[in-house]
């Protein structure tokens, strides 16, 4: 009976994760459009559904448009192309959601302990969850890939052998830079590696493992600029140009909810998790007035709006890279996995491993040494590794050869 | 309970291997291998293996597949050639190496009891298959083997 009973809290617990992650995606689209149109100096959508507020004021315009947008999407004729390969065809739009949504039962998403020395809002805390998160990312590609195949269309083809190969080229640097943050806390766990961080955030000694993750997540969800994958002036749309209707709405949702459980997996490898100043002393005056179990519900509740509080923060420069950074050619994309980003990391772990070695206690001086020489770095390479152009000579010619 | 998710997984495993083998189109055999290989990871939990289903996943889910279907779609060689199979030997030797493996697979099942499930999951200890455990016997106990890849198949 107790079994049935654990059996049927872990489908509400999924149920719940499941559902949050969709409605982060549908509020992240509202989030990019309204940000992007504050960019380019425009409105952004702000038309459905508001609430009215005395005096005529209008508060949150626009909050119903992704109901819309879902409305939308489910009405569209749902066509499936004659020369398509049917049932891979079928079967690429849950290849490309299934891993963004079991990605994030890996990530702690704060700490509220249930008192039995499991924590809620931790689904699975298996040993090897940095391994687990990697193993997933790198699964997410066979949606897009086998999509492109599939549609039986040479720009979607184009679209799906682009992505492969992009995310095959980066999964290594993002893999080096996780290493690092691994060797750093002496742990696999993820929610070991954000006990850790409690005093500070690993962003401080792994400034430049932080960098190249943040560079190698926006490439391996294929976002601006690194969408070439569905790059609109060469590809029409490319992977997805065969989908409609809410086949293609699955490939934007996991396109989105990938890009949002990077940024969730960048703030608790790199940024604290669900760590922020002052929790702890809140909670303890808590416990001591009003018992454990409130104790431990208001950490929780803390923990995981520090943890959505800093996500938003990354979510934010991730549009912010998007409305004004240009979409980066092949070549140059290629060089920056290969040549750029996999050296620097390569460096970085040796970095680790011989400061790990020579002062195996750290402290705070170390850290901040450490932040140094990764910001040192990286400007360096930033002025070394920059793209070159081809210098211009204007030769001037005498007026007086053709009289 | 185990039993029940090893039928199943083993089944899954076999059915993908078979496909495999059958189907015409190599982009369907590619993804046919990925789920017998994702099968095998979640075998791999079931033995306590948590380390080796993470790396079973990356390296062979997340790279090896990748890359089969990445060239096979690069090239468009995905259709079967017309005409007789060149190599009319290849599948005749495969069926007899394989009912020669299927073969050894089942003596050593039967003649070593100590291969069943039921006791690996009893006789483990604290921390099996964690990857500390992993990496000093991979660093420690087995480090020749690992150095020298060609001596490893020497008797102990």
């Amino acid at each position: 009976m107790e079994f049935w009973i654990d059996i049927l809290i872990l489908l509400v617990r999924c149920l719940v994760l499941a559902l949050a992650a969709t409605t982060l995606f549908a509020y992240f689209t509202l989030f990019e459009r309204r940000l992007l149109g504050r960019f380019q100096n425009r409105i952004g959508p702000n038309r459905a559904g508001h609430i009215p507020l005395p005096g005529g004021k209008k508060l949150f315009g626009g909050f119903l448009q992704p109901a819309a947008d879902a409305v939308k999407l489910f009405f569209k004729e749902d066509v499936i192309p004659e020369k398509a390969d049917k049932w891979v065809y079928l079967i690429a739009p849950g290849f490309a959601v299934i891993p963004a949504l079991i990605i994030w039962v890996g990530i702690p998403l704060g700490n509220w302990p249930d008192g039995q020395g499991s924590n809620w809002l931790h689904y699975a805390p298996i040993d090897v969850g940095i391994l687990y998160l990697l193993a997933v990312t790198s699964v997410g590609v066979y949606g897009i890939a086998i999509a492109g195949w599939a549609s039986n269309n040479k720009y979607s083809m184009i679209g799906g052998v682009r992505a492969s190969a992009q995310v095959i080229s980066y999964e290594l640097a993002l893999g080096l830079s996780i290493l690092a943050v691994v060797m750093q806390n002496g742990t696999f766990r993820t929610e070991e590696i954000v006990a850790g961080q409690n005093i500070i955030w690993n962003i401080v000694p792994q400034f430049l493992a932080f960098v190249i993750f943040l560079v190698a997540s926006t490439a391996e969800v294929v976002r601006s600029p690194f969408d070439l994958v569905e790059a609109e002036q060469e590809l029409v749309g490319g992977y997805n140009t065969e989908y409609g209707s809410m086949k293609f709405a699955l490939f934007f949702m996991s396109e989105y909810i990938k890009l949002v459980a990077m940024n969730a997996i960048a703030v608790a490898l790199f940024l604290g998790g669900g760590n922020f100043p002052g929790i702890d002393t809140l909670v303890a005056a808590i416990r001591t007035s009003n018992g454990d179990t409130i104790a431990y519900a208001v950490q929780g509740a803390l923990t995981l709006g520090a943890f959505l509080l800093k996500t938003t923060v990354l979510s934010f420069i991730s549009v912010w890279v998007r409305a004004s950074v240009p979409r980066v050619r092949y070549d140059q994309l290629m060089n920056l996995g290969w040549k750029i980003l996999m050296p620097l990391a390569l460096f970085n772990v040796v970095l680790t491993a011989v400061i790990g070695v020579i002062f195996p206690e750290g402290g705070l001086v170390i850290h901040i040494a450490m932040f140094v020489i990764g910001a040192v770095v990286i400007g360096i390479t930033s002025v070394v590794a920059a793209p070159k152009r081809a210098k211009r000579s204007v030769t001037m010619v005498s007026n007086n050869a053709s009289n | 309970m185990d039993l029940v998710i090893f039928s199943i997984t083993a089944i899954i495993a076999i059915i993908g291997a078979v496909a495999m083998l059958v189907s015409r189109n190599a982009v369907h055999s590619a993804l046919f291998l990925l789920l017998n290989l994702g099968a095998i990871s979640v075998l791999f939990l079931l033995l306590q293996a948590p380390f080796l289903f993470a790396v079973q996943l990356i390296v062979y889910a997340g790279a090896i597949i990748v890359l089969f279907l990445f060239v096979v779609m690069l090239l468009g060689a995905e259709r079967d050639e017309d005409g007789a199979d060149p190599v009319r030997w290849q599948v005749p030797t495969a069926v007899v190496m394989a009912a020669l493996l299927i073969g050894q697979v089942i003596y050593v099942f039967v003649t070593e009891p100590t291969a069943t499930a039921d006791s690996v999951n009893t006789n483990i200890s604290e921390g099996f298959g964690s990857p500390t455990q992993i990496a000093q016997a991979l660093f420690t106990t087995h480090l020749y083997h690992l150095k020298s890849p060609h001596s490893c198949c020497s008797l102990p």
